[in-house]
Order: structure tokens, then C-alpha cells, then sequence
């Protein structure tokens, strides 16, 4: 089975009140960010495999982006501010370099 | 003044159950760092020179495993279209890689603060740098002594 079946990610974000407002959004990711370098147990290096970007848009426009290296622990948790002047759409993107994309999605109302 | 003997015994022997003590610890905090270190550095810098206040680096002490390390950064910004914190580097002293993590903030952020769980192999500084929209620098470090290094990072 590979790790791909494994991933999920995950938004968390607090109520808006008004417009304005600004939240802390949380998120994470089930990655298994291989570091590159750690071996198997044959003394074999294991390749790195780890989530470079994370991207974050708000009605489209960009909010937030991480660029993440093998530095970055396994699972993958990221928080972030956003200011809420209209509801919408806060969409999240995680690409590995393998090519792999992973996307989440919350609609923001206020009140 | 001449300790008596036991009492000097008494000493030698704490000092050597301190040293064992810090022999626990991955690397020693007062290690130097990493060429690459110097390298990532003053590519984020490109000849500026931080300044000091205005940015806040949260991270352990002491961290017990090196795998995963909560770290937060919170930079004084009133995060408008003219006045905004544009990028915040992480960087790691000794990591095999120097470069933790590089966030891109914007006037949407509202506030500037970011929060990451990280890995560091042994005890060392963990810098951050926050490059303003024009073009200033801010910074600040926090060293973090590691009890099982984080063989990944």
C-alpha cells in the first residue's frame, strides 16, 4: 500500500464574528515526510519524500504559503492567521515532491 | 583557604554528576554553528543587517524528542498593504539542513504569527527573521536543548 492512501489533511478554524476578524487557522497533514537522512535496516538510505509548499487562498487570493524542508517533523502542523472581511472560501494546497497534491476546504459565514 | 578534603570530594563529585548530566543532552548547546548554516543566512539577509525587538520566537527549553518540536514566531506588524511582514525564515544552527521553514505572509494574514512542529537533531539555536514589505529585517534566536535528537532532520 503506498503512504498516498495514508494522507489526510485537515483544516480547524474558529466561528467569525464580525468582519474583520482576524483567526488563527490550524492545520495538518498525515505525511510521513521522509527526511532523507535516516536508513532502512540494511544501512540503505531512505530517499526523501517530504510536502515542499504549503498554499493557502482566501476567495482566491493568497493568504498564506509555507515552504517546508526535511526540517519540517513528520504529520506535518501548520498555524496561520487570517483576516475574515467577507465569508468565503479558505481553500488549502500540500504538494510533495513526488508530485502528489492534497487539498481542504472550509466556507467562512460571519455572525 | 583549604577546603577540607571531604568537603572537596563532595565537589568534584557534583560537578561530575553535572557533566554527566549535560552528557545526556544531544550535542553540546554552546556548539558552533554549521557552514550551511552561514550559507542559509546570509542568503535571507542579502547584505542587510537585522535588527533586534519587534519579533518573538517560542520554543522549548528543553525538548525531549528531537522529532517534534512546537515552535512559534509572532512579529509586530500592523500587517497592512504598505506595512507587512512579507516572509519569516526559520533557520537551524545545526540541522543537517539549515533552512527549517520559509513562510509568506500577506495583508489577509491580519497578524503576523506562525506555529510548526519541528525536528532538530541536537541541541542548538533555532533563529528566526522576519523580512518587512520594505525591505528591513527583525530577528531573534531561542536555544533548545535536545534530549533524543531527531535522527530524521
Amino acid at each position: 500500500m503506498s503512504y498516498t492512501e495514508n494522507v489526510r489533511p485537515r483544516l480547524r478554524l474558529p466561528s467569525v464574528g464580525a468582519a474583520g476578524e482576524v483567526i488563527e487557522v490550524k492545520t495538518l497533514i498525515s505525511h510521513p515526510m521522509e527526511s532523507g537522512h535516516r536508513t532502512d535496516g540494511e544501512g540503505n538510505p531512505i530517499p526523501r519524500l517530504i510536502i515542499q509548499t504549503m498554499h493557502a487562498t482566501f476567495n482566491g487570493q493568497e493568504v498564506f504559503r509555507a515552504e517546508w524542508s526535511s526540517g519540517i517533523a513528520a504529520n506535518p502542523y501548520q498555524a496561520f492567521m487570517l483576516k475574515v472581511d467577507e465569508p468565503g472560501l479558505l481553500e488549502v494546497v500540500w504538494q510533495d515532491e513526488a508530485g502528489n497534491e492534497w487539498r481542504d476546504q472550509a466556507t467562512i459565514e460571519l455572525g | 583557604m583549604t577546603l577540607p578534603i571531604d568537603r572537596r570530594k563532595a565537589m568534584t563529585a557534583t560537578v561530575g554528576f553535572a557533566a554527566l548530566g549535560t552528557g545526556l543532552l544531544r550535542g553540546s548547546p554552546a556548539a558552533a554553528a554549521t557552514p550551511h548554516y552561514a550559507d542559509a543566512l546570509a542568503r535571507f539577509l542579502d547584505g542587510r543587517e537585522p535588527a533586534a525587538g519587534g519579533i518573538i520566537l517560542e520554543a522549548p527549553e528543553v525538548a525531549e524528542n528531537g522529532n517534534m518540536v512546537a515552535v512559534s514566531i509572532r512579529v509586530d506588524s500592523p500587517m497592512t498593504e504598505t506595512d507587512h511582514v512579507r516572509r519569516i525564515a526559520l533557520l537551524s544552527t545545526r540541522n543537517p539542513v539549515a533552512e527549517v521553514a520559509t513562510f509568506h505572509l500577506t495583508p489577509l494574514s491580519g497578524e503576523a504569527f506562525v506555529s510548526s512542529r519541528i525536528r532538530l537533531a541536537e541541541s542548538q539555536d533555532v533563529v528566526a527573521i522576519a523580512e518587512f514589505s520594505d525591505g528591513s529585517l527583525v530577528q531573534t534566536r531561542r536555544e533548545v536543548r535536545v534530549t533524543v535528537g531527531g535522527c530524521g532532520a
